[in-house]
């Protein structure tokens, strides 16, 4: 393994090793390869962006990193992904501890047909992190906070989650995921669904979880990945293309096919 | 710098013309220098009236670049080179329009030179002004052809301008020594020269940014000497003066 994050600092840019390391990682659905040898460090507490076109393998990484992909049939990894130098691969590991730890917000807002509050008390509940109705109350209070969602809720706090609008329901994935209290959050495409105005309140949420998570992001939007990551990673074809910091990808891309993509030259 | 096109043709359109209004930019902040050269040494106020009404048309160039710039940033959103592309585009047509500035500046200077009798440093400024227009063309040319090399070596021979300023410098203080009644036009021929060293100074500016542009990175600022002894420059009057 020090082997391994001796040269994970190859671009120099992250003086820490990484909350997350992912070297030689292939997949297989069925015959037909998506992912070919990407190797990629999360750094920790920063926000990584996942750009490309669609079909270039990008969700399909997000989701090796929590082991989503584990549900789906066929699928073959090889590889290897660490969360702080540990193998999440290994048998050992409780997947469903794993994703305590990784925790995974979706395109479209997918709120559980409960209350607002059990929608949040959901997973502190069912992972037995607390020990009293107090502890649970503090824990949503505090999660819907930091999802920035307290004031626009807390009143309501038993309908149905069901009547938020697209972008409150999306920050109450959120905060249900930090109920949690997960080290790594996972996004995929967060804010495909939502408007201007949602989206600029989950891209500053996003900013403010970046001081205590480390958070990979899966955008569509050159625009958001410049906005919200410190550093972003060029999918293209099942590779990683380019990797490096958000200012130089977005200024200078080193690679042609990432200066393709960006620029909007892609034939 | 001839790449893919654009999936959307029109954004290639659009910086197509915005490079043809930055090389017409160019042309004219050449064209107005030479001509305002002209004036002085042929002593033509008639021309050098032209050249004072025709900066008009580099300031609304200007203009337009500004306009066109903050419009394709807003509706565009450019990344990577193109960024580089259009900030840059803002930033020359800066350059250039005070380039413009100064020629007309030098076209009035030698309205008033044109009332006095002449004076023999006269005959060094279309020298000095031949080497800046050469530069500013060659500084064009780096921009059109993409060419980053070229860029830095005409951002090298700057110093060559300088250096022409400095001895004119020293040349017309001694003949402002030598005869008061020279004062007028010296002082003018002066800050001609001071102009045509300022028209380097933008060119060398010019050649930094289309560097960036294509490199994007900064032009390594190591190389280049900054002679400007002319700042110290002091003459001492002789005993017979």
């Amino acid at each position: 393994m020090a082997v391994v994050t001796a040269r994970a600092m190859t671009d120099g840019t992250s003086a820490q090793a990484p909350k997350m390391a992912v070297r030689k990682l292939d997949l297989f659905y069925g015959e037909s390869q998506a992912l070919y040898e990407v190797d990629l460090d999360i750094a920790e507490k920063q926000v990584t962006a996942l750009i490309g076109p669609s079909g270039c393998g990008k969700s399909t990484f997000l989701r090796c990193l929590n082991r989503m992909n584990d549900t789906i049939d066929g699928v073959t990894i090889k590889g290897n992904v660490t969360l702080d130098d540990r193998d999440i691969y290994d048998k050992a590991i409780d997947v469903v501890q794993l994703r305590a730890r990784i925790g995974m917000v979706f395109q479209k807002p997918n709120p559980f047909p409960k209350s607002i509050y059990d929608n949040v008390a959901y997973g502190p509940r069912i992972h037995g992190l607390v020990n009293s109705r107090d502890e649970l109350d503090e824990v949503v209070m505090t999660s819907l906070e930091k999802a920035g969602l307290i004031k626009e809720v807390k009143d309501r706090m038993a309908e149905p989650a069901t009547g938020l609008s697209g972008g409150q329901q999306q920050r109450l994935c959120i905060a249900r995921a930090v109920a949690v209290s997960p080290e790594v959050i996972l996004m995929d495409e967060p804010c495909s669904a939502l408007d201007p105005i949602a989206t600029a309140k989950v891209e500053e949420l996003i900013d403010e979880l970046r001081s205590n998570y480390t958070i990979v992001i899966v955008t569509h939007s050159m625009q958001q990945a410049a906005r919200v990551s410190q550093r972003t990673a060029f999918f293209h074809l099942g590779k990683l293309v380019e990797v490096g910091d958000t200012d130089q990808i977005f200024t200078n891309p080193k690679d042609e096919r990432t200066k393709g993509y960006i620029t909007g030259r892609f034939g | 710098m001839k790449e893919e096109t654009h999936i959307v043709s029109s954004f290639d359109e659009e910086l197509t013309r915005l490079n043809n209004i930055i090389s017409q930019m160019g042309g004219l902040a050449e064209s107005q220098l030479i001509s305002a050269i002209r004036a002085v040494v042929k002593r033509d106020s008639e021309l050098a009236e032209k050249v004072i009404v025709s900066d008009l048309r580099l300031d609304n160039l200007e203009q337009e670049v500004q306009d066109f710039v903050v419009r394709f940033l807003a509706l565009r959103q450019p990344m990577a080179d193109d960024l580089r592309q259009v900030v840059t585009a803002l930033k020359l047509s800066n350059d250039l329009e005070r380039i413009g500035d100064l020629a007309k500046n030098i076209a009035k200077r030698s309205q008033v030179l044109n009332q006095v009798p002449p004076i023999r440093p006269v005959q060094a400024i279309p020298n000095m002004a031949k080497l800046a227009q050469e530069i500013i063309k060659d500084v064009l040319d780096a921009y059109i052809e993409g060419d980053a090399e070229k860029a830095q070596r005409v951002w090298a021979r700057d110093q060559e301008v300088d250096e022409m300023y400095n001895s004119l410098f020293r040349e017309l203080l001694t003949y402002m020594m030598e005869d008061p009644r020279n004062i007028t036009a010296s002082t003018h021929l002066l800050f001609i020269a001071k102009n045509i060293e300022r028209i380097g100074d933008h060119a060398t500016n010019i050649a930094e940014t289309i560097y960036y542009r294509i490199k994007g990175e900064d032009l390594p600022v190591d190389g280049r000497p900054k002679n400007d002894a002319a700042n110290f420059a002091v003459i001492e009057p002789s005993d017979g003066a």
